[in-house]
């Protein structure tokens, strides 16, 4: 998998029973593949391509596209049949689980609960200075449509911008009294992404006592929506995350907190 | 009237009115002078450590810290920044009797070395001193700049444009020149080798070769003459002259500028308010040291390659349109100040419309012939799509190919090539090769297709290059009027208050502030004094 891409169309028809990729007919099992090898293109080339989709479960296998690249390299594309079957029934998600609200709602629902602007400071730590992601939950802007959250009249959005220190984020977040702190993520060499956030989360667990610490939220299009607990904050956000996705999170947390 | 239009020959595509492009350059002009007498009246360390950069002065002590930092640390804490440090520096190495510029670094960092600011004959023999010193450093970037242009006469230059330009980012230089040397085998005219992550915002030039970095290598004058051989080599074997291309941006612009220039590197990237703008540095350390940066890069026969591309990272490409004309306007304002031609213009702009809007593509065309009518001398770096590629390969492929073609009816002389796997992985072999089809299909099927298309004078296409050039024209007055309370420097006040790119970054404030000295009466710059032909 690490070396090619696989595209495939799945049937959702079968009640949730177990399905196989579908091309054209129900059943018919046929995925696309394509990849590189470190070799010239002859016959044996697209043999080897061939073997490597039979490995990988795919039979028969068909190149349909052989392209050498400089002097060693050849790319194909590889379409076939595989016999797996997939059961959705097995799978692991985290799902929604608190309800989405309109802007209008999540305002309501801080006034009764809170009865004071919930406080959110946001931004990009470590080196990484892409916005891009923390810009279009934060700023009035939005993403997909939706306003971000400098929209809502009832949250008070403090964006610290690129590269901000932990230290920074920390001082930010007590000094404006934040009851939760967004940051963003997006670039992922050597996993930095998951190393930021570590130290992040760790930070805000040495500044504050448990019950004090304000919401860590982090969000990047490379997170494991499930390593929330790994990372030691209370929720990861990933790839198509809209503004109105972390409010209404933002809001359940904290009228539950209020509530508890 | 349509007697009359046919009569005289159009100006460019879309037949802009001459009155409103002066009009625009005026105020360009306006909103950029006062920006360059704060310039003038500052130095900054960057500076400073240029200077000595182009003195000889290179490598770093046992804990990596280059000697030109060391030296200027040492100098700045006895006797002040603002005079300039080459009449202390050279004081004190006529004084060591015989010791070169590395061994004064040395001693001023063991502490045995006291600066002062020399008066009469010693003044007068230590600006002797170094100005020679100095004067040799810049010979050396002519004599680069001289290289070039034999190696381009005898070898070839680029068959065609656009340039096609390819971006390794590896990491370890010694994993780039083999990918840098397959890029351009495949056809890449043009490499940029991509700076790790964060380097902007070191105050101090990484010495050596080096192989650890954050999605992208150091910027080092090492790494930059490894590089540039590797090409060379490829270019002898290819036949033609591949460029290399790296950064001039954050807090070293003057000194990378300065190493760019001594190691022939070809073309740098140097945007007048990037810095400011998406690093948080301070305004006027950014305007201090670009301006010296393109004085460098004017010298060297560099093309500059400018930034606007980003502010469409972050805000809306329709809406913001005119935002990168007003940055295009001022980054031509601030070159030629300093010095740079026409012809190293590499101003910049992006395909980064959301493609769900209707007439996307026309809106593209509009922005990006805009560029090329009101820059007809200028290369112009044309960037491709990235945020609103969204993983889907294949329509970011087709993405790619109308960018491509945008390209090819403006005639950009910079051409990005887009990659379908932005923003899924670092490009693989196998996408950069499908890039490239991508582009040759383009080019080798509509490549003149500008002989044949002009937009309807009165189209959605000239209508919506007039909407965009007038809305530059509002911001920049705006901009102009602001400076009439504060400052005088209303420039100054509009990045205060969040003009560009939505981020509000006072004078006072940002990163790298603690590096910028007002000049005293007395201050003295022999590298400045001849860049500027005084």
């Amino acid at each position: 998998m690490a070396m090619g891409t696989v595209v495939s169309t799945g049937s959702t028809g079968g009640a949730g029973g177990p399905i196989r990729p579908y091309g054209d007919t129900t059943g018919d099992g046929m995925v696309q593949l394509s990849f590189t090898l470190p070799i010239k293109h002859s016959k044996i080339a697209e043999g080897a391509a061939v073997q490597l989709a039979n490995k990988m479960g795919m039979d028969p296998a068909l190149v349909v596209h052989a392209k050498q690249m400089g002097e060693d390299y050849t790319f194909f594309v590889v379409y076939g049949r595989v016999n797996h079957l997939v059961d959705p029934r097995a799978v692991e998600v985290v799902e929604r689980d608190y309800p989405l609200l309109s802007p209008q709602e999540a305002n309501a629902a801080i006034k009764r609960t809170l009865r004071r602007r919930l406080v959110v400071v946001g931004g990009c730590i470590g080196t990484d200075a892409h916005t891009v992601g923390i810009d279009a939950i934060l700023n009035i802007k939005g993403f997909a449509g939706e306003k971000g959250l400098e929209y809502y009249r009832e949250l008070k959005v403090v964006n610290l911008g690129a590269q901000v220190s932990v230290p920074e984020l920390v001082e930010a977040a007590q000094h404006e009294k934040a009851d939760a702190v967004l940051v963003s993520q997006v670039v992922t060499q050597r996993d930095a992404h998951l190393l930021n956030t570590r130290e992040m989360s760790a930070a805000f667990r040495e500044s504050y006592p448990p019950h004090k610490r304000p919401l860590l939220i982090v969000g990047g299009p490379r997170f494991d929506e499930t390593m929330a607990g790994d990372l030691g904050v209370d929720r990861v956000f990933t790839r198509g995350t809209t503004p109105g996705d972390v409010a209404s999170y933002l809001v359940h947390r904290m009228t539950e907190r209020k509530a508890g | 009237m349509a007697t009359t239009t046919r009569a005289r020959r159009p100006r460019g595509k879309l037949d802009l009115d001459p009155a409103t492009v002066r009009r625009a350059r005026s105020l360009a002009r306006k909103v950029g002078r006062p920006i360059v007498r704060i310039a003038q009246q500052h130095t900054t360390v960057s500076v400073e450590r240029a200077t000595l950069r182009l003195a000889g002065l290179a490598g770093a002590d046992a804990e990596g810290t280059p000697w030109v930092n060391r030296l200027v640390d040492v100098v700045r804490a006895d006797v002040g920044l603002e005079h300039g440090v080459a009449l202390p520096v050279w004081d004190a190495l006529r004084r060591a009797e015989g010791g070169d510029l590395r061994e004064v670094a040395a001693k001023a960092s063991a502490g045995s070395v006291r600066f002062r600011l020399p008066e009469g004959q010693d003044a007068k023999r230590a600006r002797t001193a170094a100005g020679r010193a100095v004067g040799s450093g810049i010979k050396r970037i002519d004599a680069r700049r001289t290289e070039r242009e034999r190696l381009i006469r005898r070898i070839g230059d680029a068959p065609s444009k656009p340039w096609i330009y390819l971006i390794v980012a590896t990491g370890d230089i010694y994993e780039d020149i083999p990918q840098a040397q397959a890029a351009a085998r495949e056809g890449a005219d043009i490499i940029a080798v991509i700076r790790s992550t964060g380097q902007s915002l070191l105050d101090f030039v990484p010495e050596g070769a080096t192989r650890e970095g954050f999605a992208g290598t150091y910027a080092t004058q090492e790494n930059f003459r490894l590089m540039r051989a590797a090409l060379d080599e490829t270019s002898k074997e290819l036949g033609r002259y591949v460029r290399l291309t790296n950064y001039a941006s954050g807090l070293c612009m003057p000194e990378i500028a300065t190493l760019a220039g001594l190691e022939r590197l070809d073309m740098m990237l140097n945007d007048s308010m990037y810095g400011i703008l998406f690093r948080d540095i301070n305004p006027i350390r950014t305007f201090v040291d670009q301006r010296f940066s393109r004085q460098v890069h004017a010298r060297a026969g560099i093309i500059i390659n400018t930034g606007e591309d980003n502010y469409l990272t972050t805000a809306d490409a329709v809406d913001a349109a005119h935002t990168v004309t007003t940055s295009q306007l001022l980054n031509e304002y601030f070159a030629k100040e300093a010095g740079l031609e026409d012809w190293q213009l590499g101003l910049g702009h992006a395909f980064e419309i959301d493609p769900d809007i209707p007439d996307s593509f026309r809106l593209e065309l509009a922005h990006a012939m805009l560029a090329r009518d009101l820059f007809p001398d200028a290369p112009l770096k044309w960037m491709p799509p990235t945020r609103h590629m969204t993983g889907d390969v294949f329509r970011g492929y087709l993405l790619d190919g109308f960018f491509n073609l945008v390209g090819a009816l403006t005639g950009q002389g910079i051409l990005l090539v887009g990659m379908m796997t932005e923003a899924v992985v670092t490009p693989w072999l196998s996408d950069r090769d499908l890039a490239l089809q991508n582009v040759r299909y383009v080019m080798n099927a509509a490549g003149n297709l500008h002989e044949d298309f002009r937009p309807e004078p009165d189209g959605f296409i000239a209508d919506r290059a007039r909407q965009v050039l007038g809305e530059t024209i509002d911001l920049l007055d705006k901009i102009a009027d602001e400076g009439s309370a504060g400052s005088g420097a209303p420039l100054l006040e509009a990045i205060a208050d969040g003009t560009f790119g939505l981020m509000k970054r006072p004078a006072d404030k940002g990163k790298g502030l603690e590096g910028v000295a007002e000049k005293a009466r007395d201050y003295w710059n022999p590298a400045t004094e001849i860049l500027q032909g005084e």
